[in-house]
């Protein structure tokens, strides 16, 4: 399982870098940290798109982390 | 970051909000704002720059009170959703630039992304050209962001830090209700005012205020941004934030054919010209500008309302970039380019490309 830390950035960076993970082709789940509400709405839509599915697994305020699955 | 289903961020949620947008900002017209600049920000920004004496053109001195709305409507929504967070440093001075930058190149055009799109909604065919402008300046960005630029990851602030920029915002509230306008004065107090041109044509306080809260309130939580719906769209191939930037013109559209606003053509459009070269260049390096720091100008005011100080640097990078355009002839008028608008643009657009290469970070 890949692993991404996208704390701190905003978008669109967390969305390009969870984006080039899932098209990589490499690993089906991916694990990514981030802090901004708006990023996870983002990369749940990318996600969507390309036939992943994104769960939020933690959330501890203002930082969450999410799995993306290949569907 | 709560973990509630934040309905205005989905696609319907959007439209909405750009249906919302257009109809407030025609009716902002209606109520005495310039022709096709219900809302600007560049516009409005650049006034307030004015208001307090840091340019000195005449005809665009006035504290926009949509501006102080948009931070402060954004500021209740983000504390009310748990989006508010104090962050920063992630590359001050160089959103600061970027913001100058922005400016000065949205007045070449004369008007931000929003402006342009009610100019369009207006009949101002200039707008069309303005707008191939801005989507090729963001093109150009998201071919920096493939690439790997990034200006970096913000830190958490002290709370106090997030609150800085809407209290600014609260201050100019402040000086505009100890010193009022004064019907034939151009000053009042500490403060401009505009006798005649854009700057004198405003709605009432009230309204300008209100209509500024509820936008600022809606698009914090929808994230809308026009520099974000073309690169996405570029990017990603995702319509999302675009629906809402049409939905937008359309609401716009049917506001101002209702409320006889709008006039279609490309010569004597208010508040605009219609050399296109400088029209499409000016718009581009704004563009280009907007993509770098992430945001138009309108959503940089939400994410500084958000406790966003880097955002917050961006909009202030704007007024002194206004001040900047008016000061050393850079921005257009009714009868064109400025005198020195065009070398501006050059120069402009060289930095720009700097910071975009400088910024490239090994993946």
């Amino acid at each position: 399982m890949k692993k991404i830390d996208a704390k701190g950035l905003s978008c669109p960076q967390p969305m390009l870098m969870a984006k080039k993970a899932m098209e990589a082709g490499t690993d089906d789940k991916i694990e990514i940290q981030v802090d901004c509400a708006a990023s996870v709405e983002n990369i749940g839509r990318a996600a969507k798109q390309i036939g992943w599915n994104l769960t939020v697994l933690s959330q501890d305020g203002d930082e969450a982390v999410v799995e993306l699955n290949k569907r | 970051m709560r973990n509630s289903k934040n309905l205005f961020a989905t696609t319907g949620g959007v439209v909405v909000v750009g249906l919302a947008i257009g109809l407030l900002a025609s009716l902002l017209q209606h109520l005495g704002n310039p022709a096709n600049m219900g809302i600007c920000v560049a516009c409005f920004e650049r006034d307030i720059a004015g208001a307090i004496g840091l340019h000195r053109a005449a005809i665009v001195q006035y504290i926009r009170p949509e501006i102080i709305g948009l931070v402060l409507g954004s500021l209740v929504a983000a504390m009310l959703s748990g989006d508010f967070k104090a962050r920063g440093g992630s590359a001050p001075i160089q959103r600061f630039l970027l913001g100058m930058l922005a400016i000065i190149g949205a007045l070449v055009f004369l008007g931000c992304p929003w402006r342009a799109l009610l100019r369009l909604a207006g009949g101002d065919w200039n707008a069309i050209v303005g707008l191939f402008g801005l989507a090729a300046g963001i093109f150009i960005g998201t071919l920096f962001l493939r690439n790997g630029y990034s200006l970096g990851s913000s830190n958490r602030q002290p709370s106090f830090s997030g609150y800085v920029f809407p209290l600014l915002m609260v201050g100019l509230l402040i000086l505009m209700l100890i010193f009022p306008q004064v019907p034939g004065e151009d000053k009042s107090g500490i403060l401009f005012y505009s006798l005649k041109g854009p700057g004198s044509m405003h709605a009432p306080l009230l309204a300008s205020l209100g209509i500024g809260l509820v936008i600022g309130f809606i698009a914090q939580r929808s994230r809308f941004c026009t520099m974000g719906a073309l690169r996405d769209l570029f990017l990603f191939r995702q319509t999302h934030l675009l629906l809402g930037v049409i939905a937008l013109v359309v609401a716009a559209f049917a506001a101002n054919l209702a409320l006889g606003q709008f006039n279609p053509g490309f010569t004597g459009q208010p508040v605009a010209h219609d050399d296109a070269l400088w029209n499409f260049s000016g718009m581009l390096m704004a563009g280009l500008a907007f993509a770098l720091a992430g945001g138009c100008p309108g959503r940089q005011l939400f994410m500084s309302g958000e406790g966003d100080s880097d955002a917050a640097i961006f909009a202030l990078g704007m007024i002194a970039g206004a001040a900047v355009s008016h000061n050393f002839g850079l921005a257009s008028s009714g009868a064109g380019a400025g005198p020195n608008g065009p070398i501006a643009v050059g120069i402009g657009m060289v930095i720009l490309l700097i910071i975009g290469f400088a910024n490239r970070k090994k993946a």
